[in-house]
């Protein structure tokens, strides 16, 4: 496919984006982020273990930043000022890296966003200068608002955080996709290969996932699926679906010329 | 002189220590990191000229698998 997603000016040709959480190994992270295709990889900004040997390998060497875009993430913060904290923290270590992915979060057993906190510091990291890639609810208007801040991506929630429930309000989302002038990717809640097609057929730009593939049976395999259920689900939604006919069949064969009984 | 990092005090015996020299003694040259002092970021192109004092408080991050 020759057309590409376009995030804050770059092109990539994947619309698949994944995360690097919840593998067994970095071996095992590297083998099912080259399964999926993505070009673009979440990571989380955390503490350094000062006891560690000086060795110890680290998930930059397995997935060097020259090779994928990294979208550093504020997972577990819950409040505005954390999130850009986190986010300032994670420019430095990347050198001056823009492209960054905000949530915050407003309840441990759920993960649902705190919409209030992440407009808040929607509005500092824009000012501050940052591409911001935003995980949000699936409210259309406070989708709209992130877009009128200034993000470069709005992400709502298919459903909660590693819960693989799938997509639970398509309605929601496909008002979202309908009102966005920027790319609208469905971010957490997908479980297999058929949630991320029909999010890509609602109209969606691009699928974010990280549970689905790395707690799959075979995570690198599920990998391979989710490519091909986002190539399968865009050009799906690209070709056009046929309407659909209530209670209405039309048959597939010529209704002429058929044998008749002697 | 004692420092806080990412929460936990530890005692240096030093007069002067630099940030740089700190990381090096943290076992933790040439990883990527960024580091918080007392709030605020140092850029990295400044770790061998600031000087570490008694009670700093720092934070010293790094990248890790997330979604």
């Amino acid at each position: 496919m020759s057309e590409q997603l376009i995030i804050a000016g770059n092109s990539y040709h994947s619309r698949l984006l994944v995360g690097t959480g919840k593998y067994k190994d970095f071996a095992e992270t590297r083998a099912a982020i080259d399964a999926s295709g993505a070009q673009i990889v979440t990571v989380a900004i955390r503490r350094t273990n000062i006891g560690q040997t000086a060795g110890e390998p680290s998930l930059l060497e397995f997935l060097p930043p020259e090779e994928f875009t990294y979208l550093p993430n504020t997972a577990g913060c819950y409040s505005a000022d954390d999130a850009v904290r986190t986010l300032r923290l994670a420019r430095e270590l990347l050198d001056g890296h823009k492209l960054v992915k905000l949530e915050v979060l407003g309840d441990p057993k759920t993960l649902y966003p705190n919409v209030i906190e992440t407009i808040a510091a929607a509005k500092t990291l824009v000012k501050d200068g940052f591409d911001v890639m935003v995980y949000t609810s699936d409210d259309p208007i406070i989708a709209k608002q992130l877009e009128d801040i200034g993000c470069c991506a709005v992400m709502p929630l298919a459903s909660l955080i590693g819960s693989g429930m799938g997509i639970l309000n398509p309605w929601n989302l496909q008002i979202i996709i309908e009102n966005a002038k920027i790319p609208v990717l469905v971010d957490a809640g997908v479980g297999c290969a058929g949630d991320a097609a029909i999010a890509m057929e609602l109209g969606c730009d691009g699928v974010l996932m990280n549970t689905a593939i790395a707690a799959a049976n075979n995570p690198v395999m599920m990998a391979g699926a989710m490519k091909k259920a986002i190539e399968a689900g865009r050009e799906s939604y690209l070709a056009g679906r046929m309407p659909k006919k209530l209670y209405s069949a039309s048959p597939s064969s010529p209704t002429s010329g058929l044998i008749t009984a002697a | 002189m004692k420092i806080s990092i990412n929460g936990n005090v530890k005692q240096f015996d030093y007069e002067k220590l630099t940030i740089s020299a700190l990381v090096m003694t943290l076992n933790l040259t040439g990883k990527r990191l960024a580091i918080e002092k007392n709030g605020e970021i140092v850029p990295r192109s400044q770790f061998a000229e600031v000087n570490l004092q008694d009670g700093d408080k720092l934070e010293i991050v790094g990248a890790v698998g997330g979604g």
